[in-house]
């Protein structure tokens, strides 16, 4: 599904988005873009005018002229439209990759019957077994399977889906590797997430997000200004009884609007939910990616985003006076049948196969969360493993001792980030075992990167305060919450909110709901639960927690991407002066050669020059609005001096060399 | 260096030396704020809201703020018109003047009612000196109008977030009281003492050195100039306004004029930093505004000074600077300077005339009313600067990539409308008022003093003038007509209330928004690198909008003449 990530213009999309540029010129789309909308009457009254010449008007310069700036204007508005077809096509191409995974699968119902799952309603119940390809998005409510998610994730490995809890969801397209599953349909055909986001990418259903609208209502001022300037210099020029031509005074007005950006509006904004897909996340609304932009706090689960998945055992501490050998055959025994993560690394810190110790009657004690503790017994011998105040309480029951030693190993162990697991034989104490989270590498960058963009990183965890201070520490987040219950995450992100500042959070189960739709931008995993789906404004498809961190950048992206190119367009605006308003008046104000400053061939030549610059600067810029400006974590001051230097004076100088440029090239000609 | 630049650098460090600390006061009147003037106002005070029943702690929302100050203008035009349209019945006439006529009564009230005192009649033979008082108080008042809206939009960004904005009345009273009766008190004792007239007596005649009679104008002048500047009116006395004798008799009294005019608008700047406790957005702000100005100011020194080739070419000593419409007494320099001061802080009284300045001269003096917003007249300047730092803050913030916001509130959709509304409103004014009179000649060639590029910048100066609410003219226009009272007197109605009505607005509606606290990704406005963000974006817009019409007048008369 990486397939075309790196090349802009794919040919099949190029022939796509070429018949969309024609397509566009209809009256009713261009309107909503005031800008062009501007340009597409400009052409119009031009060509007028080219007939009017053809019939013999002499005021109005030569019928070839005439019909040459006629085309450049049309051409500028099929740039525009061209712009906004590509975009949508990229965008499309890539959401249709995705939903090829999942057309027309055969769906197996309850009652045996076997319907195409185009067929499916809210509500079915559809069986899966191994090998089946999964027809819908749904929820199981029945059984458990192994599913292969890379279709839709890239990511190999498989996954485990049962009914209940917060990993029931499965997605369409994906494909059950065992067992069987029964699944209830959760969307309507054609309405899933990503069914919604390409009537968003295609435009169907495209708002323009509040920013887009007061960005319109600036340019929309830009363009009546000029209505205003280049209206009132008529009575000027009359004055000054200097004729101007139509065909001069609608190449000043076109030239002076904000084309440029004007016309790559619409493709920034489809552009920024297209690099969100491609970064595997599915935006609900264009709105959600700008508010990603905004964040201010990051809500982030401690497990899977700031540490690697699970725990390992890094450390044994034998009591003094245990034997070694003896703390370690009973570690290993107990941590025989314990099948999470962390019991297999204590199997592994230890080094020693479990099986080579004879052992008689073996019965393994599960993990329950009244004693909070696991083991095994095994003849008269009875191993415990588990919290320390849980192991305390056995020993203590039994009228033994809990060795001060071990209170303070585990108080050492915890204050180190570490989780500290207490062994006992017979209720009698032998040592500690401690766990530690890995920190995953590089993550330390990240929140560096997210602090200069002026976002603060919370960590939410189940640890302990002592331990989740550790591990805050050292990841470098700024806050934490530890013990979080779901509330705990609802009261933070309200409390942010209530000082003014925006929320991002992640999550995937049912708990996560009321803050997935609390925060401003909730971003759910896609093998979260359907609520958890239906609560957030995105959902990711590789279930990767530090896709956030992405997710804002992109909207950082498209929000600069605007401004950068509204400085370049209006800064044009100085060279065009330059080009146009000499040409209009040197004929009858000799005096005014002075302003020629490009020293252009000239009149026709120079306005020529012009309008042909502000049509090419368009599609010259569609790479840079689809790929976006690069974000770059400066503090915002450096940001703007940087954007503004290269934007704003690159926007004055650029034209100038340009439009003399084409004149060179021009004159050649007249 | 020569002593006359150096009497304009002393003057402009006294200024920016004096700014700072009435800026604290002005901050600790708003503020309500124990200053030390209070055991003389507190009681004067007292006695207005008794006997107007108003209350000065009452709050109002910015739209009740609205409510109030167009209310108080339509009582004062009402009141204006009457007395200018019967003054020649009146008392306080010693001269015999004639009441005006309805079309100039109404150019004349219009022009004084919004701080602007575009001059259509003379001082001399044109009003009674009960008319000269008249004005005299809507001098006063419409300086506290300006300033109350100001402090309206002070207030918004003072609270985090609140609708209630203060009282109206109080921010006016206290801005005529404790503000500019005081310093116009202080400017009009220095004046008597320089030789101005304070008289209600009428004409005295004097023989002159040829024997001849004359006849000289008097009055109440002095309790007249030093409002004139303090409140950026700029409406003289006499016809010939600042280059007067009598209006301005001496070096000293025109420094000071000049001090007088800078005065409010660079303290309000400071006022607003320590009013809303952001002293270095107030040092940004003063930086854009003095960087703009010296921009403007030091090439009209310089090309005042350096004269008129075509003077030279007839082999007459220029040597003293392009003196034509200049007074000898006052010089090219401070002549030059005085053009800027006057046209960026929208007070339009003169001491030269522009007519016959340089073209590039006239070019500035144009550019610093359509810019109308380095410093600015008293109040409105920082009005029409708000304008430019909201559209400054909305590209600047897309650029750095967050959705824009201006000390902590998120700028929107209707905030931008706004803004762009009055960003439009100042380039159509100008444009079409020119525009019109440019395509209608039959009422406007007979009233020009000059053909072609001149006589259209004397038609682009006009309303250019009237939408800054500047008041200056470039003299050569004989502009009491009913085609200029009228088509003046809109533009210059619009041109006062929609740049007070629509920062008030945005103010408003700003205060009403939740408040964000800053972080490391929000983009600092008091910074330097934001101020070269609104200047580029002053620059540019005035530029692009105006640049056509300046290349038809100025410009092509630059040309011609080099």
């Amino acid at each position: 599904m990486n397939n075309n990530k790196n090349k802009l213009f794919e040919p099949a999309l190029m022939n796509e988005a070429l018949k969309q540029s024609f397509i566009k010129l209809h009256p009713a789309k261009m309107f909503r873009n005031p800008v062009m909308f501007m340009v597409w009457i400009g052409t119009l009254v031009m060509a007028a005018v080219c007939v009017w010449i053809a019939f013999g008007e002499q005021s109005q310069g030569s019928f070839a002229y005439n019909l040459i700036v006629t085309v450049i204007l049309f051409a500028t508005l099929l740039f525009a439209n061209f712009a906004e077809a590509i975009a949508e096509a990229r965008g499309k191409a890539q959401a249709d990759s995705l939903r090829k995974t999942r057309e027309e699968t055969p769906a197996r119902l309850e009652n045996g019957e076997t319907i195409s799952s185009s067929q499916l309603k809210k509500g079915d119940v559809f069986i899966c077994e191994a090998g089946d390809i999964i027809p819908s998005d749904g929820e199981i409510i029945e059984g458990l399977a192994t599913i292969d998610e890379s279709a839709i994730t890239g990511e190999s490995a498989p996954v485990i889906r049962e009914a209940g809890g917060d990993k029931s969801s499965v997605t369409g397209g994906t494909k059950v590797l065992s067992d069987k599953i029964k699944v209830c349909v959760t969307t309507e055909a054609g309405e899933s997430f990503l069914d919604k986001m390409i009537a968003l990418v295609e435009g169907a259903s495209r708002q323009k997000t509040p920013n887009e609208i007061a960005l319109t209502i600036l340019l929309s001022g830009f363009t009546l200004v000029f209505i205003i300037v280049v209206v009132t210099l008529k009575p000027f020029a009359d004055y000054a009884q200097t004729p101007i031509t139509i065909a001069a005074f609608i190449s000043l007005f076109v030239c002076l609007i904000p084309t440029t950006i004007g016309g790559l509006l619409s493709a920034i904004g489809i552009a920024g939910m297209d690099r969100a897909l491609r970064a595997n996340v599915i935006t609900k609304s264009g709105k959600a990616v700008e508010t990603a932009g905004d964040v201010d706090v990051l809500l982030l689960d401690k497990t899977g985003t700031i540490t690697i998945g699970n725990r390992k055992a890094t450390k044994f501490y034998p009591v003094n006076g245990v034997d070694e050998k003896h703390f370690l055959k009973s570690v290993v025994l107990s941590s025989m049948a314990d099948e999470t993560p962390e019991g297999k690394s204590i199997i592994e810190l230890a080094g020693v196969n479990p099986l080579s110790y004879q052992i008689q009657n073996p019965r393994f004690i599960k993990f329950t969360a009244e004693t909070r503790s696991s083991g095994i017994d095994y003849d008269t011998i009875k191993i415990r493993k588990g919290a320390s105040d849980a192991i305390k309480n056995l020993v203590e029951k039994a009228g033994n001792h809990f060795p001060s030693e071990t209170e303070e190993q585990v108080k050492s162990i915890s204050s180190n980030g570490g989780t500290p697991l207490v062994v006992a034989e017979n209720e009698k104490v032998l040592g500690v075992i401690e766990l530690q989270d890995i920190i995953k590498p590089g993550i330390q960058e990240r929140f560096e990167r997210l602090r200069k963009m002026g976002i603060k990183t919370v960590m939410v965890t189940g640890d302990n305060p002592l331990t989740a201070k550790y591990i805050a520490e050292k990841a470098g987040v700024d806050d934490f919450i530890a013990e979080a219950k779901p509330e705990d995450k609802m009261n933070y992100i309200r409390n942010e909110q209530s000082q003014g500042r925006l929320v991002a959070m992640m999550g995937d189960g049912t708990n996560d709901a009321p803050a997935l739709a609390q925060a401003d931008v909730g971003v759910a995993m896609n093998s979260g639960t359907q609520a958890a789906k239906e609560a957030g404004n995105m959902v990711d498809l590789d279930n990767d927690p530090t896709k956030l961190i992405e997710v804002v950048e992109i909207g950082k992206q498209l929000l600069m991407t605007r401004g950068t190119l509204t400085t370049f367009s209006i800064a044009n605006d100085v060279a065009k002066y330059f080009a146009i308003v000499p040409a209009l008046f040197i004929a009858s104000i000799p005096a005014l050669q002075g302003l020629n400053i490009m020293n252009l061939h000239s009149p026709e030549s120079a306005i020529l020059s012009a309008i042909i610059f502000n049509a090419i600067v368009i599609p010259m810029l569609i790479p840079l609005a689809l790929k976006g400006v690069a974000y770059k974590p400066i503090g915002a001051s450096a940001l703007l001096r940087r954007n503004l230097f290269i934007y704003g004076l690159g926007g004055i100088i650029v034209p100038f060399v340009g439009i003399k440029l084409i004149d060179l090239l021009v004159s050649v000609f007249i | 260096m020569n002593t006359e630049i150096l009497g304009i650098i002393a003057m402009f460090g006294v200024t920016l030396l004096l700014a700072i600390p009435l800026g604290k006061y002005i901050a600790k009147v708003y503020a309500g704020e124990r200053t030390f003037l209070d055991p003389v106002f507190n009681p004067i005070e007292r006695l207005f809201y008794k006997v107007s029943g108003i209350n000065p702690d009452n709050e109002m929302n910015w739209k009740q703020h609205l409510v109030a100050l167009l209310t108080i203008n339509l009582l004062w035009f009402l009141m204006s018109m009457g007395i200018l349209m019967n003054m020649g019945s009146l008392p306080l006439n010693p001269d015999g003047n004639p009441s005006q006529s309805a079309d100039l009564a109404f150019n004349t009230t219009i022009s004084f009612l919004v701080n602007c005192n575009l001059q259509h009649y003379s001082g001399e033979t044109g009003i009674s000196y009960l008319g000269q008082i008249w004005l005299m108080f809507l001098q006063f008042v419409t300086a506290g109008v300006g300033m109350a809206a100001a402090v309206v939009v002070f207030k918004a960004f003072r609270e985090k977030s609140t609708t209630q904005l203060g009282n109206f009345y109080n921010y006016f009273l206290k801005s005529c009281t404790r503000i500019l009766l005081p310093i116009s008190l202080v400017l009009a004792a220095i004046f008597v003492f320089e030789g101005m007239p304070m008289t209600f007596d009428g004409k005295d005649t004097i023989t002159n050195l040829q024997g001849d009679t004359v006849q000289v104008s008097r009055g109440p002048v002095a309790a007249f100039v030093p409002i004139k500047h303090v409140g950026t009116n700029g409406g003289g006395f006499f016809g010939a306004n600042g280059a007067h004798p009598l209006e301005n008799p001496s070096y000293l009294t025109n420094m000071v004029e000049m001090f007088g005019q800078f005065i409010i608008p660079m303290a309000m700047v400071f006022a607003f930093g320590f009013f809303i406790r952001r002293r270095k957005f107030a040092w940004m702000m003063y930086g854009v505004m003095t960087v703009g100005f010296l921009l403007l100011a030091i090439p009209n020194i310089n090309m005042e000074m350096n004269g008129n080739p075509a003077i030279t070419q007839m082999g007459i000593d220029n040597s003293l600077g392009a003196m034509e419409g200049k007074e000898i007494r006052l010089g090219a320099a401070a002549s030059g300077f005085w053009s800027i001061v006057t046209t960026v802080i929208s007070t339009g009284s003169i001491n030269s005339m522009h007519d016959s300045s340089m073209p590039l001269s006239g070019m500035n003096e144009l550019l610093a009313m359509m810019i109308n917003a380095f410093y600015g007249g008293a109040g409105a300047g920082i009005l029409n600067f708000l304008i430019f730092i909201i559209l400054a803050v909305f590209i600047s913030g897309l650029m750095v990539g967050r959705t824009p916001e201006f000390m902590g509130k998120k700028i929107e959709a209707r905030e931008m409308k706004i803004a762009m509304i009055i960003a439009l409103a100042h380039p159509f004014l100008i444009l079409v008022g020119t525009a019109l009179a440019a395509a209608l000649p039959q009422y406007t060639s007979a009233t020009l003093a000059n053909p072609g590029f001149h006589g259209f910048s004397e038609m682009l100066y006009e309303y250019t003038s009237s939408a800054a609410n500047n008041g200056s003219g470039f003299e050569g226009l004989g502009d009491n007509t009913v085609f200029w009272n009228i088509s003046t007197g809109i533009v210059l109605l619009l041109g006062r209330f929609l740049p007070i009505i629509g920062p008030v607005a945005i103010a408003g509606l700003l205060a009403e928004k939740k408040f964000i606290p800053e972080s490391a990704g929000t983009l600092k406005t008091d910074t330097s690198t934001f101020g070269l963000m609104v200047f580029a974006v002053i620059a540019i817009i005035a530029a692009l909008a105006f640049f056509p019409a300046l290349a038809l007048g100025p410009i092509a008369e630059y040309f011609s003449l080099y």
